[in-house]
Parts: C-alpha cells; structure tokens; sequence
C-alpha cells in the first residue's frame, strides 16, 4: 500500500468504509427485528384475549369465584359488609402501596371486587380468605394482602392489580 | 509446557492427513502427550467426568425427543408415553432427569475444587471466567428442560423465574410478555423453551472447547499451586491423566446408577406428577435442589427488585474473583486462614441449599440474611482481606519436592524403605 503522511488524516476513503459499515448495521438490526418480535404474542393469542363477561348472580356474598382472561386467574370477591368496613377504615398511610378501598371498587358496587389474581412479586396465585388480614396470602413467597386486595406485608412491591372490566348490569361484568 | 513427545504420522495415510487437517497431531498432543503436572489428585478428575456427563445428556435427551411432544395439552401425557409405553423410555427419561442432578454435582465440586486450589488465579482467569459461563448455560437449560414435562412444578417454576424479569422497572411487563408469547406462561411459551432446550447444550459444548483450549494454552493448576518447571514435574496425559480419570468416571457412573435404578425420583418433586393447572399454585414451591442457594437468596430479600438483584449478583460474583483474591499463593495448602474460611464458605453454601428448601417464614428468613451476608462478605471483605494480611506457610520449590519430599527426580534411586 502507498501509504504516506496522507493516509493517517480522515480521507473520503475513510468516511465510505464508515458510511458502507453503518449501512451494513442497520441493515442487520432490521433483520434481526422479526426474528425478535415473533416472540410477542401472536395474532391467535392476542384474539383470545379478547374480553369476557361473567354473570355475578351465582356468586353468594362471602364467596370468591375465579374466571380466566388471557390466562390470567381474575378473582371475583362478592364482599360482606364486614369485609368491606375492614378495607375502607384503614389508615392509608400504614399502607406500604397507599390506595383507598373506593378506588379498587366500581362506585356503587363495593360489594363485588374483581382483581387480577396473580401475586405482584413473582407470579403465584394468591389464596383467598386466608393470612392475617382474612384477605389473601400467596404460599409461595409469603405476601400478604387485605380484603381490598392490598399489599400489607411480605416481598410483593405492589397491591394486586385490577382487570379492565366494566357493569354492563348490575349483574353483569365484562372483563377486558 | 515443554510435552513429552511430539506426533510423528506412522502411515502413508496419516502422513498424507496430517499434512492436509493436522487433527491427529492436535489429539496427540492434547490427549495423550499433553503434560499434566504430577501431583493431580482425584478432584482434578471431574473436568471428565462433566465432560461425559455433557455427552450423556446430549445423547439421552436427542433420543427423548423422538418421544416427546412439545404441546401444552400433549407435553405431560408424552412424558407418561415415554415412561410407559416406549421401549426403554423409562431408563432414558431417569438418565436424563438424574443426570441434570448428576452434573451440578460434578460441577459444583469442579468448582469448589477450583477454589480450594485458587485455579482461578493467573494466568488462568479467563478459563475461569468460561467455566462461569458453562456454569450460567447450564442453569438455564435445567430450568428449561424442568419446564418440559408440563406438571405443577414446571408450569410455576417457569411462571417464578420469567417474573424475575418483572422486576425491572418500565419495561418488565413487556419483557415478561415478550418470553411468554402470550399474557401468561402457556403453550407458545412451552414450544419455545423446548427450543432453547435443545439449543443450549451445544452452546455449551462450544464454550466447553473454548474452556478447554485456554486450559491447554495455561497448563492445569495442580494442588500444590505452583507451576511445573520441567519435565521432572510432569507425566504424559496417557496413560496416567486418562487411567485415573477413567478410574474416577466408573465411579461417578455407579453413584449414577445407584440414583437412577434405586431411588429415580429421590431429587424430584411429587408435584410434577400432577399435570400444570394454571389456577392452581402448589403450596410449597421449590426449586430443583441445585439452584437451592440462590433461592434462598432472593427470598432473604424482602424487596422485590433487590433480591432479583442479589440473586443475580451472587452468581455473577464468581466472575471477579480472580482480581477479589489478589493472594500471589494458589493454593489452600500453604494459605492456612484462607483454608478455614473455605471450609466456612462451603458450609454457608450448604446452609443456603437446606434454607431454600424451607418455607419463607420466621426464623429460616432471618438465617437466610445472615447467610446471604456471610455469602457475599466472603467475597467481597474476606478474600480481599486475606490477600493483604494473610501469613502464607513457604512453598515448596518444586511440584516433584511436594510429592517427594526430598526433591529425588524420577529414575534416581529412591532413598531404602525402612522397616518400623
């Protein structure tokens, strides 16, 4: 190679291999792409998560049903007014994830809470009616909730979360 | 190194080889001229042995999969076809399930052994840091191939562990929803993990040659933790290496056997007979046995993110261990504090393994922290420590006065044994 003092300052050969590699890496990052996201849910998945209604007459006060939706156990909690008396009289800043009962319940229906039954640590499910707050309690790592489905004590971070769901009657939810 | 002899082909054939791909002579020279130092005990013997338990998994489960079926509905009723109907398929299934156990056992002693004799230390940090990742490729296939059977154990085995990735703020959800294929762990999410299944042992086989070539480019550490100087220090590869690690495998084989023929389910779990219902969560999930510590480990934590962390970081820990032990003496035998502490340090580990298998509550939570402390003390204020102020005992000058005593080389005449 005629090399010379020339070649060690930035020459237009320079910026083409610069140019022709950034080309090239571009290029490899939009192939990769669809060998990366074909691991989101698929079209089959996400149709199957569409929403579902559940009837409520059966649920007796007292009595916890569970219905799927995108694979995901939603506890449907058909409160006593004792159950709920425990969960708004609360003193919220005891609370390790602060939110009032009224904000995890549909107005006008304190009565029925739905709730995503999945533990916010690590995935388990829950077991209702149980732990020291008669709310729920996940075996596996020890997370304790209260009626309202909040986080008291344990290494879950955050309250369990709640479905989008709607009344379509009063008897009526659809989750989703 | 200087070796013992160098391949000369004997036949035309070979010569006409040798000339074109030089492999024969890349064997001779590794595995049968290749000096090892003479004073290797049998803990050096398990680089074999995982080594053929590599090659035993990689074997019994391509046979597996002519049986299994990688389908939520079909997966736990294909692993009952391969017990009950298949030719055979109950011994290949048994090798297989208590050969995953077998090889942390080699593992895990291969590398305890690497810490006892400071194998990590230079020159050999790099063949360190290659076990290290053995070792992290390891875990994920045996947590993707428990996934495979389908039954409670596996379905929330796989539901905890992808939630660790949960733990990350902002993007974790669409991380966990990413690995799933779908909004919770199920079928997509089981066809792939038989993918990577299937994938990771090779990768592993990869990194083993990696691991292998720089172990050959260094030499092998030795239990005096002293470097051979000559060939008076050292003995071919074959027949002594390949005898005595031959002798060891046998061994291992039927410790193997004894699990596999008497006691097949000993190191399961009852639960993963029962098929995955993802409405249901076993009271009382643990994990396979050898990931026990680290279970115990995250659980420790009552914060959800940190102890994802801490989990993470005990085990990528391992990685800096050659600059954390800066101690210029390898092995225990001439580093007497050092030597306690290793002991201590096993039993921690050991304590970590029986605390992961007990429920998260009361006092195992508060042993787990101080053991997860110890744990990382050790790493992270003991060895430091001890490098700087430690009393080393004087090492011997050479590997052959270790074993002699004296220092006679080989083929002077050994001083007359006395009677007593």
């Amino acid at each position: 190679m005629a090399s010379t003092a020339a070649s060690a300052a930035h020459t237009r050969r320079d910026f083409l291999y610069v140019a022709t590699g950034s080309v090239a890496a571009v290029g490899a990052a939009f192939t990769a792409w669809p060998l990366i996201y074909q691991m989101n849910p698929d079209a089959s998945t996400i149709a199957a998560g569409a929403p579902v209604e559940v009837d409520l007459t059966p649920v007796a006060e007292g009595q916890v049903i569970k219905v799927f939706w995108r694979g995901k156990p939603i506890f449907v909690n058909h409160r006593t007014p004792k159950e709920i008396k425990e969960a708004e009289d609360v003193n919220l800043a005891s609370l390790p994830d602060p939110q009032p009962d009224s904000a995890r319940v549909k107005k006008g229906h304190a009565n029925f809470q739905v709730l995503i039954g999945i533990c916010t640590h690590l995935g388990c499910i829950p077991i209702a009616h149980s732990g020291p707050y008669n709310g729920y309690f996940c075996p596996c790592h020890g997370s304790v909730y209260d009626t309202s489905g909040r986080i008291r004590s344990g290494p879950a971070p955050s309250n369990l979360a709640l479905p989008p769901y709607e009344f379509i009657s009063d008897t009526r939810i659809r989750i989703g | 190194m200087s070796g013992h002899s160098t391949y000369q082909p004997q036949n035309a054939f070979m010569k006409w080889l040798e000339a074109r791909l030089p492999i024969a002579g890349l064997v001779h020279s590794s595995f049968i001229a290749y000096p090892t130092p003479r004073n290797l005990n049998y803990w050096w013997t398990f680089g074999g042995i995982l080594s053929f338990m590599l090659a035993a998994q990689i074997v019994t489960g391509i046979v597996l999969v002519m049986h299994y079926t990688p389908h939520e509905t079909m997966a736990f009723n294909s692993v009952e076809h391969i017990m009950r109907d298949v030719n055979y398929g109950w011994l290949l299934r048994y090798l297989h399930s208590n050969g995953a156990s077998m090889f942390f056992i080699a593992v895990y002693i291969h590398m305890f052994r690497g810490m006892y004799y400071g194998s990590y230390k230079a020159p050999r940090e790099v063949l360190w840091i290659l076990g290290v990742i053995i070792y992290l490729l390891m875990m994920a296939t045996g947590f993707l191939g428990y996934t495979l059977p389908w039954g409670q154990m596996s379905f929330w085995g796989a539901t905890v562990i992808t939630n660790f990735f949960s733990a990350i703020p902002l993007v974790g959800e669409t991380i966990t929803t990413w690995l799933w294929g779908g909004y919770a762990v199920g079928n997509p999410t089981l066809q792939r993990f038989f993918s990577l299944h299937y994938l990771l042992p090779f990768v592993i086989a990869g990194v083993v040659v990696l691991h292998v070539w720089a172990l050959h480019v260094v030499g092998q550490n030795n239990p005096a933790g002293i470097e051979p100087k000559g060939d008076k220090d050292t003995v071919p590869f074959t027949p002594y290496a390949t005898i005595k690690d031959g002798f060891a495998m046998v061994c291992f084989i039927l410790f193997f056997a004894y699990f596999v023929f008497y006691i097949p389910n000993y190191l399961g779990h009852a639960d993963n007979y029962i098929p995955a219902n993802p409405a249901v969560t076993p009271a009382h999930i643990v994990p396979e046995w050898y990931y026990l510590p680290f279970y115990a480990i995250l659980r420790a934590i009552p914060n959800k993110l940190l102890g994802v962390i801490a989990l993470f970081a005990s085990i990528g820990i391992l990685v800096f261990l050659p600059w954390l032990d800066s101690s210029k003496v390898r092995s225990a035998r001439y580093r007497p504090l050092f030597r306690q502490f290793f002991w201590i340090f096993v039993a921690v580990c050991l304590g970590l393994g029986y605390l992961g298998a007990k429920p998260a509550e009361g006092g195992y939570v508060i042993a787990s922290q101080i053991l997860t402390f110890y744990y990382f003390a050790h790493f992270l204020i003991i060895l430091p420590l001890l490098s700087r102020f430690e009393k080393t005992k004087p090492l011997p000058n050479s590997i052959s006065e270790s074993v002699l005593k004296q220092g006679v080389p080989i083929g002077a005449s050994a001083p007359a044994p006395t009677r007593h």
